[in-house]
C-alpha cells in the first residue's frame, strides 16, 4: 500500500502563562490555549516576508493563525495616524496613544485568538513600543508599568539588521527613508540620512538595553531570507512541541 | 509626586474634583469669571477635550469598544495631551490654570471600573498636582437628582453600565456613582482635598471658593502686563537653508 499523507499534528504544548505586570482585570490567564509569537525588528528587517511564510508553514502543519501589528486597532489606529501626520504629538501622548492601540487588539484580538486556540503572530508588540519611548526620553520603570497589561508571549523574536543595511533595504524598496524611521520628529539631525542611521543606531541600543529585561532572542537578519526562516521554523517547533 | 509650586514653576494650578452633578462645574466656571475680571491670565482645561484624542474617545463609546484598560489609556492619552502641550507651556509662563477635573478623575474612575490602582496612579505620574484642589461633595441623592432632573437621558459610560452593575440605567449609575464617592473620600487626605459643603446655595459655596484662593495665591502676581494688545510681529524672515538656492542672498 502507498505510504498515506501524515496526518499527525504536533499539538501544542500548555506552558503557564503569565503577564508581564499587573495584567489586565477579570481575564483568567488558563483560558489562553494558543500561542504567542512575536516578531520584532526594524523597518526592512524582514519581520513581513518571514510571518507570511510561517503562516504558509503553520496552516500547512495544522495550525490555526491570527496576525496582529501595531496601529491595527479599531479603537483609535485612524486617530493615531492623522495625528502622526500632523506631527502635534508630544512624546507622553504619543507613547499612550500606542499603548491605547495595542491594549485594544491585545483585548479584542490576540486574547480572544489565544481563548480559541490559534497561534497569534505578532509583527511587533511592546519592544518596538518601548524601544521608540526609550529613545524619545521616556523613563524605563514608567513604560514598564505601562505595559504590565501586556501577555508574556510563548517566543520573542528580534531580527537584527545592521543600519546600513536597512539604510540599503529602505531605499532598494520604496527609493525614500520614512520620516518616522528616520526619528526625523527628535532633531537629531536635519539630513535624513544621518537621522536615519543615528536612530536605527539608537533603537538597537534600546532593544539591547530592554533584551536584557524581557530576554527575547536575538536572531541575525542580515543573512538570506531562506537561511533566517529556517531558523525560525526550527525555533518555533520546538516551541510548539514544548522544548 | 509634587505641585507646581513646589516644582517652582511660575504659574498654579487650581482643579475641581466632585461626582457628576455635584456642581464643580457652575463653581469653576465662577471663579473663572472673578479672576478674568481682575485681569489676570487664566486658562481653562476640561477633562476629556483634547481635539487630536476626542474623536477616537467618542467613537469608542458611542460604538461601546472600550475596555476599562482601553478606557482608562484613552483617557490617559487625552490628558497627556493637554498637559503637555497646553498646561505645561502656560504654567511655566506664569497663567492661573483652572481644571475641570484632573488625574483624581482617572484615580476614582478607573479603580471603580476594576483596573489596579498601582498602574493608573503609575500611568499619571509624570503629572505634578495641583496647588489647590477643591473636592464638591454632595449627597449622593442630591447629585443625582440633579443630573436626573436636568438629562433624563443617561450614557453608557456615564451610567457605568459597562460594569454590569445593574440592568437599569438608573441603578446603576447610582451604584456607579456611590462607588465613585468612595474613592474621592479615600484620597481626599492624601491629596489635600479642600472640600466644599456642595449641598449649600451656589453663592455661599463660590465666596468661600474665591477667599480660599485669595488666601492661598498671590493674585497680583498672575497680572497680565498692559497693554493687553500683543505687539506688532516682526517682519517674517526666510529661514535659512542648509543646501544653497537660487534666490539666496550672496553671503558676505
Amino acid at each position: 500500500m502507498k505510504k498515506s499523507l501524515n496526518h499527525q499534528i504536533v499539538v501544542p504544548r500548555r506552558t503557564e502563562r503569565r503577564f508581564y505586570g499587573q495584567g489586565i482585570p477579570r481575564i483568567h490567564l488558563d483560558d489562553l490555549a494558543g500561542k504567542l509569537i512575536v516578531i520584532e525588528g526594524a523597518d526592512g528587517s524582514g519581520r513581513s516576508t518571514q510571518i507570511a511564510r510561517l503562516v504558509e508553514w503553520l496552516e500547512c502543519s495544522g495550525h490555526a493563525t491570527v496576525q496582529v501589528g501595531l496601529k491595527r486597532s479599531t479603537l483609535v489606529s485612524e486617530e493615531l495616524e492623522l495625528a502622526q501626520q500632523g506631527n502635534i504629538l508630544s512624546h507622553t501622548t504619543l507613547s499612550l496613544f500606542y499603548a491605547t492601540d495595542f491594549a485594544d487588539q491585545l483585548e479584542n484580538a490576540i486574547i480572544p485568538a489565544l481563548k480559541a486556540g490559534f497561534i497569534v503572530l505578532a509583527d511587533r508588540y511592546i519592544y518596538t513600543l518601548m524601544a521608540r519611548d526609550l529613545v524619545r526620553g521616556l523613563e524605563q520603570p514608567w513604560l514598564k508599568n505601562l505595559y504590565g497589561i501586556a501577555l508574556e508571549p510563548d517566543g520573542v523574536f528580534y531580527l537584527n539588521v545592521p543600519p546600513a543595511e536597512l539604510v540599503q533595504r529602505s531605499l532598494a524598496k520604496y527609493a525614500a527613508l520614512d520620516y518616522w524611521e528616520s526619528g526625523m520628529d527628535l532633531g537629531l539631525s536635519r539630513d535624513m540620512f544621518d537621522s536615519f542611521l543615528e536612530f536605527q543606531r539608537l533603537m538597537q541600543d534600546a532593544f539591547k538595553r530592554l533584551q536584557t529585561v524581557y530576554g527575547f532572542e536575538i536572531l541575525d537578519g542580515d543573512r538570506p531570507p531562506d537561511e533566517v526562516f529556517e531558523e525560525l521554523k526550527r525555533r518555533i517547533a520546538g516551541l510548539l512541541a514544548g522544548d | 509626586m509634587k505641585t507646581f509650586a513646589q516644582l517652582v514653576f511660575p504659574g498654579r494650578l487650581i482643579a475641581v474634583e466632585g461626582l457628576d452633578g455635584s456642581g464643580k462645574s457652575t463653581q469653576i466656571n465662577l471663579l473663572k469669571r472673578w479672576l478674568e475680571m481682575q485681569g489676570l491670565k487664566v486658562y481653562f482645561s476640561e477633562w476629556n477635550s483634547s481635539e487630536t484624542v476626542k474623536a477616537a474617545t467618542s467613537k469608542g463609546k458611542k460604538r461601546e469598544l472600550l475596555t476599562p484598560t482601553t478606557f482608562s489609556l484613552i483617557h490617559a492619552t487625552d490628558f497627556a495631551d493637554r498637559y503637555e502641550r497646553h498646561l505645561l507651556p502656560l504654567l511655566r509662563a506664569g497663567y492661573l490654570v483652572l481644571c475641570d477635573r484632573y488625574i483624581f478623575t482617572a484615580f476614582a474612575r478607573d479603580v471603580v471600573r476594576g483596573c489596579p490602582p498601582e498602574w493608573v496612579r503609575g500611568i499619571y505620574n509624570f503629572a505634578a498636582l495641583p496647588d489647590l484642589t477643591f473636592f464638591f461633595k454632595s449627597d449622593l441623592t442630591v447629585s443625582l437628582q440633579r443630573i436626573l432632573d436636568g438629562r433624563p437621558k443617561l450614557k453608557f459610560f456615564e451610567a457605568g453600565m459597562d460594569l454590569r452593575l445593574s440592568p437599569d440605567p438608573y441603578e446603576s449609575f447610582r451604584i456607579f456613582q456611590g462607588r465613585l464617592l468612595e474613592q474621592y473620600l479615600a484620597m481626599s487626605t492624601e491629596f489635600n482635598f479642600i472640600v466644599i459643603d456642595a449641598n449649600e446655595q451656589v453663592e455661599t459655596q463660590q465666596s468661600l471658593v474665591r477667599q480660599l484662593v485669595a488666601n492661598h495665591l498671590k493674585l497680583a502676581k498672575f497680572k497680565s502686563h498692559k497693554p493687553l494688545s500683543l505687539p506688532a510681529l516682526p517682519r517674517p524672515v526666510r529661514r535659512r537653508i542648509a543646501s544653497p538656492s537660487l534666490d539666496q542672498e550672496p553671503v558676505e
